[in-house]
């Protein structure tokens, strides 16, 4: 950061420390230490509650509206074909590191073993709602697929280019939105590929035809307009590398808090 | 307590100098100050990124009922007015909350103002990395300082208030003395009287514990893991609320605290809590 004599002059001790802050939230080793933070969380989290079962509310704690985040409605040329004929031509693909490649039809997702849970969905800016999720939960889809060895991530491809964080205080560039997790949010029993909220198919807000539930993380992992599941050693190649579209874009890839 | 001080290295006859503070009160008073500023910096920068506060489970723009603060601001917008919203009254904060001056002179609809969040201006990703980095801190502090004060005795001998000192006339004493800005100087100073010992019981003892347990319970990870985080506090919502709350009452604390050090010395007040040492009686 370069300061301009004037400003230097000017600035009161207080104000020097501050920049000093500000100047070190930018610094890579400051980055690095500041950044184990998420690592002992993690870990923490895991420990004490690998198993845990985020709350189930009862149906007069439905939120009277949920409110739509990120993307309203895909541009993407493909989704909105598939839009327009009802997702009758939609598939969801399960590739990556598998036995077997799965291409699923809406109705042979709705055909599986069902769950439907009322959960609190908790968005990393600090608001909470409710709402009924319904849909088939992820793991008899990986158990279908047949994981091979070294798989570590399941990671959430969708068809919205999402730009823009108006927090900090511009937009960004444009990309296709993903999410992932790791192997035990995957197999977890709340995790489900929902198709319905409130006892609806998913709005186009709230990411038809098919969004990710995985309940004891922030609202930015519930990746919306599912087209793709992939089974993967590692997060490097997908988009920025960080496991998810907010994540490449510093925040935590471990949304557990 | 004077007998729990050792007498190092008598500087005159009628002057000592005597070990106040030991190592660890000083290593976890310091980690605690360098904690606490980043957490209350940080915090009003994630605030600003919802900065409406309600009671219960869930709250959002679209679910207003259980709403009771929030700050905004208001047009004409070539002269903006900022204002914060509470149990529906609303104060006018212009320059403040709301509406405030950015360094570089622009107008800023933040909640909180620049020079008072850290990263300055809004950085939801930044802020929520180091809030929760010395969120570890003070927790592990915290808990080196409590196991500290319980097996040494200290919390009792320095902390809580005596018995004898919870008088009504005990505390209405203590009270005109420090509105009078008498403070103790010479075997008096060696012992915490009870409005220090309220306030900094109040603050480790009840604030801190706060903050950390309704910090936990924002957390969706840690009410799956401990399902009783969400019920202490009634909903998330709740403890977003609370979590607002106890922090008013720490930064309120802290400028106190401030003001108190400078006004009863700060240069011997500070040198004891680096370096442990305090000259006690000779003419201070």
């Amino acid at each position: 950061m370069i300061l301009h004599r004037r400003q230097l002059l000017t600035a009161v001790p207080a104000g020097l420390m501050l920049t000093g802050c500000d100047a070190l939230t930018r610094n890579s080793t400051a980055k690095a230490v500041i950044g184990a933070g998420e690592q002992a969380t993690y870990r923490w989290q895991r420990l004490v509650g690998r198993d845990g079962l985020a709350r189930e509310f009862s149906a007069a704690d439905i939120s009277p509206t949920f409110k739509v985040n990120g993307t309203h409605e895909p541009t993407n040329p493909e989704w909105q074909r598939l839009s327009a004929g009802n997702f009758a031509d939609w598939r969801l693909k399960v590739t990556g590191l598998v036995h077997r490649e799965l291409n699923l039809t809406l109705p042979q997702l709705r055909a599986l073993p069902q769950r439907t849970q009322i959960t609190r969905h908790d968005c990393v800016e600090g608001w909470s709602a409710i709402g009924q999720w319904a849909g088939p939960q992820l793991a008899p889809i990986l158990k279908a697929a047949g994981l091979r060895d070294g798989a570590r991530y399941i990671v959430f491809l969708c068809a919205d280019d999402y730009g823009g964080e108006a927090s900090k205080g511009g937009l960004q560039s444009a990309s296709r939105y993903y999410e992932s997790v790791d192997l035990v949010d995957a197999f977890h029993p709340q995790t489900i590929l929902a198709h319905s909220l409130n006892n609806q198919p998913l709005s186009t807000g709230h990411g038809a035809p098919l969004r990710l539930r995985v309940e004891r993380q922030l609202g930015y992992k519930q990746a919306k307009y599912l087209m793709q599941i992939v089974v993967a050693d590692s997060l490097a190649p997908f988009g920025g590398g960080k496991g998810g579209y907010w994540p490449d874009r510093g925040y935590e890839w471990y949304a557990g808090t | 307590m004077a007998t729990a001080a050792p007498t190092l290295a008598p500087l005159r006859p009628d002057s000592r100098v005597v070990l106040r503070h030991h190592w660890l009160v000083r290593l976890t008073h310091w980690l605690n100050a360098i904690a606490i500023i980043i957490l209350l910096m940080t915090g009003l920068n994630i605030f600003g990124a919802h900065p409406r506060l309600y009671w219960g489970d869930a709250g959002s723009v679209d679910q207003r009922e259980q709403l009771w603060l929030e700050t905004g601001a208001s047009p004409p917008w070539r002269n903006p007015t900022g204002w914060i919203e509470i149990a529906g009254t609303r104060f006018d904060t212009t320059g403040f909350i709301g509406v405030s001056q950015s360094p570089k002179g622009t107008t800023s609809f933040v909640a909180f103002p620049d020079w008072a969040t850290l990263p300055s201006g809004r950085d939801l990703a930044t802020a929520r990395t180091w809030h929760f980095f010395f969120a570890w801190v003070i927790i592990l502090n915290g808990l080196a300082w409590l196991l500290y004060g319980l097996f040494s005795g200290r919390l009792w001998r320095e902390i809580l208030p005596k018995r004898r000192q919870l008088t009504r006339a005990h505390l209405w004493t203590d009270i005109v003395e420090h509105a009078k800005l008498n403070f103790p100087k010479g075997e008096a100073a060696l012992s915490y009287e009870v409005l220090q010992r309220l306030a900094y019981a109040g603050v480790t003892l009840v604030l801190i514990p706060t903050v950390i347990l309704t910090g936990l319970t924002m957390s969706p990870g840690m009410d799956a893991a401990w399902p009783w985080l969400d019920a202490l506090w009634g909903g998330r919502q709740s403890a977003r609320s609370v979590h607002f709350i106890a922090m008013s009452g720490i930064a309120g604390f802290l400028l106190l605290h401030l003001v108190l050090v400078v006004l009863s010395g700060p240069i011997r007040q500070i040198g004891a809590m680096i370096t442990g040492r305090m000259t006690i009686g000779g003419d201070k």
